[in-house]
């Protein structure tokens, strides 16, 4: 008689999600790495555990660093590196290398023709074959052969904001990632060595330590801080500078300031119709969320053109966009400036800023020397979207505002129309494609061909008002869709 | 009879001139031979067919704009050919001493490939783009330019990619992106714009 056992359909689902997580989380374990720097390369392998001892192919280190052949005879494992060679029993604790015997702390283990040796015998084995001694570091898997590292230096410059600048003795390219508090730069490729103690305190509150650890076959700095920071890179990848990431500016709620700081200025704009309940521009009033976001292009290294061997445009860029800044914070327009010092910044940085923000729109400033007047662009992106699912193509995260981008362009176009030569156009320009919100460019050039002119307050505050006076016509619109 | 330091001073004499000979010879031939591998290339032949009328798009950066001209350019048959001369009557123009819209003195265009389906690969040489002016307009007139003018000309064109000495570049000078492909759509929108005065 056959019995039939039946799985109840809510055990089976609860097995498969058990087999699913169990799945996951089997693979979501990091593997274990040991880098190793030297002269010639640096470079990353795999660990493989057995029993209770991490294992590492001896050929594979050594691989990179001469001529290297093995072959397997009966039981023994023997390798030959340049003119030196060992012989590795299979199983044994005790090798030869070059006529010495040698203990390791754990078997030798062959495995498919590969010889697996204890990673805590490396430095034991590895001096034999070399010639030469080398230092492990074993709590963070870190072998450094001939190579003294890579050290560093911290400089905190305690102004407003607070800067941590960090020198290298040779350039580096970390990963950098930041969380809640923290900025962490991951060295897997570059030799960091501690130079100091391993965590170091500042006594400031916007940066507070950085600690230095050794972990997996990489080097971690760690650098604490009670607000979201930005690292940018100088010195030909030989200095990172750490600073507060550019913050929402808010001014102030009184109206003496307004009629003290800016007594011309127009009067504050009115709330939306759309808002209901808001009424003319307070703070308290206006949304709680940023207005524009006003990024001065280039910075850094990168200058934007050249104009005279004084004037580069980074330096206007800057110069007009805190003029642009006073004009809306006159109007209570909440305002977020993407670059606030002469720092590198990456168009992807740029983006990713605005795009956490969510601003109502973003604005682009750049300067000219060809042409006259104004430039207001927008993104010009092809007319077949890729298909990306539920995700945003990067390089057409703008399509959806794009139509809300190019009404802002014709509104800043027909202000700025009333005073200089004004025109919007489409253009291939990033980040402006990256850009999820409302966003344009504008680039500003003399009003009849003299240079002097981009460095003119007058002609500043000029533009910076008709781009601002655009801007309130369309809050309403702006807001609402924000 | 002849002193016998003359007779040395003739045989050394001798000796030189046949050495020189020699050596004469042989550097001949090894020029010969060098120059035989230099004529190995294989020489652009000049365009041959008829003369045509082409709409060049021509940029004017006073006053930073788009206009179509018609020019009289002897145009090959093959595609390829004919887009190598449409970019070669632009640039032309363009390092013309009354050029409307200048370009570094050594630019180049090093090749025109027409890759099906639709796809125009325009590969710049550096010193085009190393010297190109900086900015938005005067960039987008460059790229506007070359591409309209290829788009109009050679029907079937969908796309236009830019190479600066064969590789990809982030920006022709440090505004006007070069890392993707150009539409023909979107650069006709952006023609459009363009032939439009300030």
């Amino acid at each position: 008689m056959r019995r039939t056992v039946r799985l109840h359909p809510s055990l089976a689902f609860a097995l498969s999600l058990l087999s699913f997580a169990l799945f996951v989380l089997g693979d979501a374990s990091e593997p274990k790495l040991i880098s190793i720097y030297s002269p010639i390369a640096n470079y990353s392998l795999s660990l493989a555990r057995r029993g209770s001892h991490d294992y590492v192919g001896l050929l594979e280190i050594l691989e990179p660093l001469g001529t290297v052949s093995s072959r397997v005879e009966a039981q023994n494992w023997r390798l030959r590196f340049n003119s030196i060679e060992g012989m590795f029993p299979n199983g044994a604790a005790r090798v030869r290398i070059h006529g010495r015997e040698i203990d390791l702390s754990a078997p030798f283990l062959l495995e498919g023709g590969r010889g697996l040796v204890p990673v805590d015998s490396l430095g034991t084995v590895l001096p034999v074959f070399l010639a030469f001694p080398v230092v492990f570091h074993a709590s963070g898997l870190r072998l450094f052969i001939r190579e003294e590292g890579t050290s560093y230096t911290t400089q905190l410059e305690s102004g407003t904001p607070a800067r941590l600048i960090l020198n290298f003795s040779s350039p580096v390219n970390p990963r950098i990632a930041t969380e809640p508090g923290k900025l962490r730069m991951t060295f897997t490729r570059d030799p960091i060595i501690a130079s100091g103690p391993p965590l170091v305190s500042f006594n400031n509150a916007t940066i507070s330590a950085a600690s230095f650890v050794e972990t997996n076959g990489a080097a971690e700095i760690t650098i604490t801080s009670a607000v979201p920071l930005l690292a940018s890179f100088g010195n030909d990848g030989r200095r990172i500078t750490i600073a507060p990431a550019p913050s929402a500016t808010l001014p102030a709620p009184s109206a003496n300031r307004n009629s003290a700081a800016a007594p011309q200025s127009p009067p504050p704009l009115s709330a939306p119709p759309s808002s209901p309940g808001a009424t003319t521009g307070s703070p308290a009033a206006a949304p709680n969320r940023i207005f524009v976001a006003i990024d001065p292009s280039h910075g850094g290294a990168e200058t934007g053109a050249t104009f005279s061997p004084t004037l580069v445009e980074k330096d206007v860029t800057l110069a007009w966009a805190r003029q642009l800044r006073r004009e809306c914070e006159a109007r209570l327009l909440r305002t977020m400036l993407v670059r606030d010092q002469d720092i590198d910044l990456q168009n992807d940085q740029r983006a990713v800023m605005v795009n956490v923000a969510r601003p109502a729109i973003y604005i682009s400033l750049h300067a000219a020397s060809e042409g006259k007047g104004a430039h207001v662009y927008t993104a010009l992106l092809s007319l077949s979207t890729p298909e990306q699912g539920l995700f945003l193509a990067w390089d057409h995260a703008q399509v959806q505002s794009l139509a809300s981008s190019q009404a802002a362009a014709a509104a800043i176009t027909a202000e700025l129309g009333k005073n200089i030569p004004a025109r919007a156009v489409v253009a291939a320009l990033r980040p402006l494609g990256n850009i999820v919100v409302p966003a344009v460019a504008l680039e500003v050039a003399p009003r009849n061909g003299d240079l002097a002119d981009l460095a003119d307050a007058d002609y500043q505050r000029q533009v910076a008002s008709s781009v601002v006076a655009a801007l309130a016509a369309l809050r309403g619109k702006l807001e609402a869709a924000q | 009879m002849i002193p016998r330091h003359l007779e040395i001073a003739m045989a050394v004499l001798l000796s030189a001139v046949l050495m020189l000979s020699f050596y004469v010879s042989r550097m001949r031939a090894r020029v010969k031979a060098t120059a035989a591998v230099v004529d190995n290339r294989p020489v652009a032949p000049p365009p041959a067919g008829p003369t045509e009328q082409a709409a060049l798009y021509i940029a004017y950066d006073d006053p930073g704009v788009l206009h179509a001209e018609s020019a009289a350019i002897r145009l090959p048959s093959g595609r390829q050919e004919r887009a190598q001369e449409l970019v070669e009557a632009l640039l032309a123009r363009y390092l013309d001493k009354n050029s409307p819209h200048i370009l570094p003195a050594q630019a180049d265009v090093r090749e025109v490939y027409m890759v099906d389906p639709g796809l125009v690969v325009i590969d710049l040489n550096s010193a085009l783009a190393d010297g190109h002016r900086s900015g938005i307009l005067v960039e987008t007139l460059t790229i506007a330019s070359f591409s309209q003018t290829l788009a109009t000309n050679l029907p079937g064109i969908s796309r236009v990619k830019f190479l600066v000495d064969g590789k990809s570049r982030e920006t022709l000078a440090g505004h006007a992106d070069l890392s993707g492909d150009y539409q023909i759509q979107a650069i006709a929108t952006l023609s459009q714009q363009l032939q439009s005065s300030p």
